[in-house]
């Protein structure tokens, strides 16, 4: 699995590629720690090129939103979802935890 | 394709023809990057079986979570040990078990997950093996004795059914 981040004025845009399984899922979970514990908590993820999520990922995608939302400080915002891991996120009822936006302009435009 | 079939009129047992059956196995160390290969292993059989791109996806993301409550319970954490995946296709469907010998585990002991609680309560264990429930049609567990040596292996058995075409 690959992960960029990029920062904007109002929010960080991280992209991950590939499968988020119990294998790569500690990857993304660091990935998204590091920008928490730079005190950023609004955040976007891309997750256009994710071809695989295992519940291990989705604890992942939970727990950044548990930091994230503490407060009300931020928000963990999903973007560019695939139809099957739209599916994992919603046979996990996780679809009414997370805003869900088409494309990563309509994500950072929440912020 | 195109296949020349001198027994087309006849039933099966006419033609003496078994139902299409076949078993692959393999093992796969008790370790978290062994789940791609896992994964890619049992897709391999569910598309032989004549599954849809869905329903691979489906046993994909079933034998992942079933693989990963093997490292996880039955060997708490990754290891040097194996796990058997044995996939058995038939004109029914596909079976998939998982065979273990770690510290006995019986995943469908584990309580059913929340989803409808708030974020603050929502807990993720249990997810797993909600997925594997609602991904398969059937899904059971049993102990079978050691080949070698004393003690019980676990075995996870997971059915996809294929849709009826009638």
């Amino acid at each position: 699995m690959e992960i960029t981040t990029t920062q904007y004025k109002s929010c960080d845009l991280v992209k991950a590629n590939g499968r988020v399984d119990s294998y790569t899922a500690p990857d993304l979970d660091k990935a998204l720690e590091e920008i928490i514990n730079a005190g950023h908590y609004k955040i976007v993820l891309n997750m256009s090129d994710v071809e695989f999520i295992s519940s291990a990922g989705l604890r992942v995608l939970i727990s950044t939103q548990k930091k994230c939302k503490k407060l009300n400080r931020g928000e963990l915002v999903l973007s560019a979802v695939p139809e099957r891991v739209y599916t994992a996120l919603d046979l996990a009822g996780f679809i009414p935890l997370f805003k869900i936006t088409e494309n990563d302009t309509d994500a950072v435009g929440l912020f | 394709m195109t296949e020349k079939n001198p027994n087309i009129n006849l039933t099966r047992e006419q033609a003496n023809v078994a139902p299409k059956k076949s078993t692959q196995s393999a093992t796969f160390p008790a370790q978290f990057k062994s789940l791609d290969e896992v994964r890619e292993f049992a897709a391999r059989q569910a598309e032989a079986c004549g599954f849809e791109p869905d329903e691979i996806f489906a046993v994909k993301m079933a034998v992942d979570e079933g693989f990963t409550n093997i490292i996880e319970h039955a060997y708490g954490g990754e290891c040097q040990e194996e796990v058997e995946c044995s996939c058995q296709t038939n004109d029914e469907g596909l079976t998939i078990t998982l065979i273990d010998c770690g510290q006995p585990f019986n995943p469908l002991e584990v309580p059913e997950p929340d989803l409808e609680s708030d974020l603050d309560d929502r807990m993720i264990g249990g997810l797993g093996v909600f997925f594997i429930r609602q991904l398969m049609d059937e899904v059971s567990f049993n102990f079978i004795p050691k080949s070698e040596g004393e003690g019980e292996c676990n075995v996870l058995t997971m059915i996809k059914r294929k849709k009826s075409t009638d």
